[in-house]
């Protein structure tokens, strides 16, 4: 008897534990990548932080919108952070330190889940945006020979809810990112 | 999957462009490229790009359409866009393209 309630203890213990684990990978839920800033890296990128989105089962907008705005804050890290100016003061640098060996730039990426928001934060330690509202002015661009259409900052804004970005020149830029994620069920059961 | 001259095709004196499944700065420098070659060279009017197989696009496809256009307009041509998904046609409108181009679904 007295044996058999302790089983049915330990049973509802691991249960609520199981629940607990359950419930906390909903809730929470982080990952973080490197790698190196080249053009063709960028769609790993956007893959990467759309596979991890999943859980929250998005629809193929809301995948969209977070694949578009990671591609664009990932292609300004490639082609503004590290540009050939950023080159010519790296090796200045690098051989005032003496190191022989250069490494190559890298970007990183640290998302977030939290709840149903999705967190992404998107960082350089390139050459810094001396004016941050000149470079975030839609159709301006510092690189127009190259094609560009200087509408990145302007496709974050638009395909996720929040946008923030701190920059200092020398250091690199951040790019930090907000989206809830899988409003449409919600609105569904609020129905 | 790299873009080729097989993308390229002319008709009469109509570029057509047949987009990449996905448009991104890294395939963007090459369609410009080869686009611009064919603009000189074989002395089209306008230009059309095809996004049937496109299923994700950033504004470096925006660059793409933005820089052919003022290179066609020099010359008095047009620029469309054809089998365009509700998904582009979306981020066509969001850079104001839409005014300047012609938008065939």
């Amino acid at each position: 008897m007295n044996s058999k309630t302790e089983e049915q203890n330990f049973i509802q213990k691991m249960r609520e534990r199981e629940a607990y684990g359950k419930r906390n990978d909903k809730e929470h839920n982080e990952m973080q990548i490197e790698f190196d800033a080249v053009s063709i890296n960028e769609a790993f990128a956007r893959t990467a932080v759309a596979s991890f989105l999943t859980p929250l089962n998005p629809t193929l907008e809301e995948i969209s919108d977070v694949k578009t705005a990671v591609s664009e804050a990932v292609t300004n890290a490639v082609i503004h952070g590290y540009d050939e100016e950023y080159f010519k003061q790296y090796r200045i640098r690098t051989e005032d330190q003496g190191e022989e060996k250069q490494t190559k730039p890298k970007v990183y990426i640290h998302c977030v889940l939290d709840g149903d928001v999705l967190h992404v934060e998107i960082w350089d330690k390139g050459k810094g945006i001396a004016n941050i509202e000149l470079a975030m002015e839609p159709l301006y661009t510092s690189k127009p020979e190259q094609d560009r259409s200087g509408m990145g900052f302007a496709f974050m804004e638009a395909f996720m809810d929040d946008l923030e970005v701190i920059s200092e020149p020398g250091y690199g830029t951040t790019v930090l990112m907000k989206k809830k994620v899988g409003v449409s069920s919600w609105i569904e059961h609020e129905e | 999957m790299e873009i080729g001259f097989n993308d390229f095709k002319v008709i009469e004196n109509y570029l057509m462009v047949k987009m990449p499944e996905e448009i991104d700065h890294h395939k963007s420098q090459a369609i410009s490229r080869i686009a611009d070659d064919f603009i000189l060279q074989e002395r089209i009017g306008n230009i059309v790009f095809d996004f049937e197989d496109t299923v994700f696009m950033d504004s470096s496809g925006i660059g793409i359409i933005m820089g052919r256009y003022k290179k066609i307009t020099f010359f008095g041509g047009k620029v469309y866009t054809i089998n365009t998904s509700p998904r582009i046609k979306r981020t066509l409108m969001i850079s104001g393209l839409h005014k300047i181009i012609e938008i065939m679904e």
